[in-house]
């Protein structure tokens, strides 16, 4: 059967691709995309490693298959950073050291950086049940919350 | 096409010493994307036994990659407008959509502040990724007994538009569940829609559930009540309970033993025990059959408690 043509919005750039019906969207990012950022853990929506942005919203891209991002607007880990400037959320992670080995961190970032677009003033408890779908083993989790914190207050400052 | 939904799994595969026989199933598989109901009627009609619909995937794509699903048709309804819009309908009701996810449900200016049980009851179900997806049509049509919004729809006396080959039908919510993954739908139907009754002033409603956890879990049990309050009397009430039994139940008994009373302590003692009077109950891992039993009565409890606190300001 012939493959899918779908055309989408990755990272603010035009992107088509052609999919089989059941592959889903990380497949297309992780294999024919080249955008290996986003990473496979569980491959059923519990950990999170996968999370990238559909329309503004937080997905797992395990979780959603590639001809439903037909018309739809994608944001990765890889259109975090401008060039070279890293976002504040990227920076703040490496300060803290709130990542180790580095696989949950592409999506704790999109998950942090979603919801400091909606509330640029959040509570520990709203942050720690707004990231509860991304798991780490290897920090304890306390870093990469202190380092969310630290971010929405130096943002605010900014403004 | 090959579609090899087993060795997509394959992760175990790829690990030294873990080798297992990848099971290959060749079949055709199939994407539609229909823009109206008609077209979506018929492409699942059509493909019939194997056809699955996807609304936010949640559980569909976790069942494919586990192997227990493999449809031959996969029909999206997400690009039909009435399936994912949120519809005041005249006398203060609403029209919920199949495939509206729990985050838009949260963002609706004023559904939280009519129906806020229903509304924390979808947004329970699993992470923020999940709730921009998941879909309260598709947590009634998994027809799992512990899915959290149907109780809280149940006590919201939700009526479910259903649409088929022969057109279109209503039931009440509590009664589209058969039993575990089973549902009282006939081959080719799909459902559209959830419509929530206009309410009375002094109205609410409230959903709990017990996980062993704060978050992201399956309930053990899950309690909604939905209630009118004129001058401190009820005179309205609906209970739903969840994984307590093969299918999500309505506790009559319970909603008599609340309307007329003040909400007094009699009244609630009475009500929880009609509530676990009703637990069909299995023992797993999560919970046994006494536990749930017992927490059956506790949550009856506290749910109506907060459904009539926010009746009380309505």
């Amino acid at each position: 059967m012939a493959k899918l043509h779908v055309s989408t919005t990755i990272n603010g750039e035009p992107q088509e691709f052609l999919c089989d019906a059941n592959q889903s969207l990380l497949d297309v990012l992780r294999g024919p995309l080249g955008l290996t950022g986003s990473k496979e853990g569980c491959g059923s929506g519990d950990c999170g490693a996968c999370t990238v942005t559909v329309d503004g919203r937080l997905v797992c891209s395990c979780l959603m298959l590639a001809p439903e991002a037909e018309g739809c607007e994608i944001a990765t880990i890889e259109g975090m950073a401008q060039g070279d400037q890293l976002h504040p959320l990227q920076q703040k992670f490496l300060e803290f050291g709130a990542l180790q080995c580095g696989i949950c961190t592409p999506g704790f970032l999109m998950s942090a950086k979603a919801l400091l677009e909606r509330n640029q003033n959040p509570t520990e408890t709203e942050v720690r049940y707004w990231l509860a779908g991304n798991l780490c083993r290897c920090t304890g989790y306390d870093k990469i919350i202190r380092a969310v914190l630290e971010t929405a207050a130096d943002m605010r400052e900014a403004v | 096409m090959k579609c090899r939904l087993r060795a997509k799994t394959g992760r175990y595969q790829a690990m030294p010493g873990m080798e297992r026989t990848a099971i290959t199933i060749m079949m055709d598989i199939q994407y539609f994307a229909p823009r109206t109901l008609d077209d979506a009627v018929r492409a699942f009609a059509a493909a019939s036994d194997g056809a699955r619909i996807l609304a936010g995937g949640t559980d569909l794509l976790v069942q494919m990659r586990a192997g227990t699903v493999s449809p031959g048709t996969i029909v999206d309804i997400k690009k039909i407008p009435e399936m994912t819009a949120i519809e005041e309908i005249a006398g203060g009701g609403f029209r919920i959509g199949a495939a509206v996810p729990g985050a838009v449900l949260r963002e609706h200016p004023k559904l939280s502040k009519v129906w806020p049980g229903v509304v924390e009851a979808a947004n329970l179900i699993g992470s923020t990724q999940i709730q921009g997806r998941a879909t309260t049509g598709g947590n009634l049509c998994n027809g799992s007994p512990a899915g959290d919004s149907v109780p809280a729809m149940v006590a919201a006396g939700a009526i479910v538009t259903i649409q088929g080959p022969n057109g279109r039908r209503e039931l009440p919510v509590e009664a589209v569940p058969k039993g575990p993954g089973r549902l009282n739908l006939t081959p080719g139907e799909i459902v559209v829609g959830f419509t929530l009754p206009p309410r009375p002033k002094g109205s609410s409603d409230a959903y709990l559930r017990m996980i062993p956890r704060t978050e992201m879990d399956i309930a053990v049990v899950g309690c909604g009540v939905s209630l009118t309050l004129d001058k401190g009397t009820c005179t309205a009430a609906r209970v739903g309970l969840g994984a307590v039994a093969p299918t999500v139940l309505l506790v009559e008994a319970a909603a008599k033993a609340l309307i007329g009373s003040k909400l007094d302590g009699w009244a609630l003692e009475k009500a929880a025990v009609a509530c676990s009077a009703a637990c069909r109950p299995i023992d797993d891992k999560r919970g046994t059959i006494a536990y749930r039993t017992k927490i059956a009565s506790v949550l009856l409890k506290r749910t109506a408690a907060i459904a009539a606190e926010r009746a009380g300001r309505m």
